[in-house]
């Protein structure tokens, strides 16, 4: 489970700045980096609030 | 900037949590520089950062001014913080308030509250009107224009109730709920700016990195202003940078913060706040302005040929909400709403603990809600956030006099054979020269911005060590009179 949320968390700060350096090179249009941020959103919501949870309690 | 105050960090005490605001922190509660690191990134990536950066494109710095004035103005930010806030608050490790209760007496510590929470509740309405810029994206509100003073529209003064009213409910119930969400939200958030000014480039012509430089200077800082904007130049930019957390670093307000840290050195640690927020964030913004800004510009015209040709009311409108959404989709428009509230919240917070500190015996809810209610009536003037530069600078302004008395006494009282932390010691409630450096200033402050013709901008620098003097001086005189101490 732990591997999960942290995973899922990488794949939502990679998600929320990849897109914006693909858009930037050409190769994806305006509207897909759009969504791939809001997925990157989705991800990093669902996973963090876990992830600062075991943080918080093994400090 | 945060201008920003402690998303994380309100000054009094929380439920069930010691907040040793009139004691010593004990050893084992210091923390790891790794708190104040996270602390510091977090706490500067707030909403206003979207303001700020298309201010200064507005104003007209050119691209050098811009880089190399952010570079030094927060290299000057963090020294303030590490060389000047961080040795009191480690040696002393007790909170601003009590501290300047020792020096001031309880009565002067309640006017500098009353100002605190005043400032408080002016920056939360800044906040507010910046998540409210979003709020207004999917009912495609007209956003307020960069001279406009009164609100626009019916839909502007909706959209800020709305977000006033939410923020100061969720402000009245705590803010821990807040403070979680802001720790969560950050490092997305910062993604998020560098992420939507990377998305915009292609727009302002640059295909590779190379190019950036270029455009950096005929499109996005060109150093041109419409007719009737000031002109900003490298100084500004410069002191801005330097000045925009005053309140915080040679102010002393983070003293309450700093106070945890193991070693003086920690101060340093204000440098990823500051490069992220105050630098990274700041271009990324000015960027995003900037795509809007070229839109205007008629064909056969440059950027810096056609500006002095217009008027403010000709340029696009500094709206955060629409700037991220147009780069960053839902996700940036989110990111606006979430980094408004996070920092809005807490600062309702505070204001209301100040004002409750003056009037102890009122619900702290209640005085909350005042507190909310004067943001809110503030963020619906479009001003407040369209002459944030000046308001961020004139926060500091007010509060960096009892930072100039606290360094002082800390420092050179003995050696003037003057006593320090004289209130507590005389059992004063008002220790006059800890007044006097106060109000003394900000007269002779005003005084050289109204009469002098110095930008409010400068007046920090020189205002401190009016200060300083003031209050050596005026301690001189008054000590002698008073009670002797031994």
């Amino acid at each position: 489970m732990k591997i999960l949320i942290i995973i899922s968390s990488i794949i939502g700060l990679i998600l929320t700045i990849l897109p914006s350096i693909l858009l930037f090179n050409g190769t994806i249009t305006a509207d897909i980096q759009k969504n791939l941020m809001i997925a990157g959103m989705v991800f990093w919501f669902i996973s963090a609030p876990f992830l600062m949870k075991k943080k918080n309690t093994a400090e | 900037m945060n201008i920003e105050t402690s998303k994380t960090k309100p000054a009094n005490k929380t439920q069930g949590v010691n907040e040793y605001e009139r004691e010593r922190v004990p050893d084992s509660k210091l923390k790891g520089i790794g708190s104040f690191v996270g602390m510091y990134a977090g706490e500067h990536a707030a909403g206003t950062e979207f303001v700020i950066g298309p201010l200064f494109v507005a104003h007209g710095v050119n691209a050098v001014e811009l880089i190399l004035g952010l570079l030094i103005g927060n290299f000057l930010a963090v020294l303030s913080w590490a060389l000047i806030c961080a040795p009191i608050a480690v040696k002393n490790r007790i909170t601003l308030y009590y501290q300047l209760e020792k020096i001031c007496g309880s009565r002067l510590v309640n006017f500098y509250n009353i100002a605190n929470g005043l400032m408080f509740c002016f920056l939360a309405g800044s906040m507010i009107a910046v998540s409210a810029t979003a709020i207004g994206i999917p009912f495609n509100m007209k956003m307020p224009g960069l001279n406009d003073f009164y609100p626009n529209s019916i839909s502007w003064i909706l959209a800020v109730f709305f977000v006033g009213a939410i923020i100061t409910v969720v402000a009245m119930r705590g803010y821990e709920m807040v403070a979680k969400v802001a720790n969560i939200a950050a490092p997305w958030m910062i993604l998020v700016f560098l992420s939507a000014g990377i998305a915009v480039l292609p727009d302002l012509g640059v295909s590779s990195i190379g190019d950036f430089w270029t455009v950096a200077k005929e499109k996005i800082w060109v150093g041109a202003t419409a007719s009737d904007v000031s002109k900003f130049n490298f100084w500004h930019v410069t002191f801005f940078a330097w000045f925009a957390n005053m309140a915080m670093h040679i102010g002393m307000a983070d003293m309450s913060v700093l106070r945890y840290a193991k070693k003086w050195q920690y101060g340093f640690s204000s440098a990823t706040g500051v490069y992220i927020g105050h630098y990274m964030a700041w271009i990324a913004a000015g960027i995003l302005y900037s795509v809007v800004l070229i839109q205007i510009v008629p064909e056969g015209y440059t950027l810096a040929e056609y500006l002095p040709q217009v008027t403010s009311g000709d340029l696009p409108p500094v709206a955060p909400g629409p700037l991220a959404f147009n780069a960053a989709g839902l996700a940036g428009a989110i990111c606006v709403v979430i980094a408004g509230w996070t920092t809005a919240n807490p600062t309702i917070y505070r204001a209301g603990l100040a004002f409750q500190s003056i009037f102890p015996k009122q619900n702290r809810m209640q005085v909350t809600m005042i507190a909310g209610a004067v943001a809110t009536i503030g963020a619906i003037f479009p001003a407040l956030v369209m002459k944030l530069l000046d308001f961020v600078a004139l926060y500091g302004l007010v509060l960096m006099p009892m930072g100039a008395v606290i360094f002082i006494d800390h420092y050179f009282m003995k050696k003037f054979n003057l006593q320090s932390n004289y209130a507590e010691l005389a059992g004063i409630k008002f220790n006059a020269p800890a007044g006097i450096a106060w109000i003394v200033t900000l007269c002779i402050c005003v005084g050289l911005n109204v009469f002098g013709g110095v930008e409010i901008f400068f007046l920090g620098l020189p205002g401190w060590f009016i200060a300083a003097i003031l209050y050596i001086v005026s301690s001189k005189i008054a000590q002698k009179k008073q009670l002797v101490i031994n």
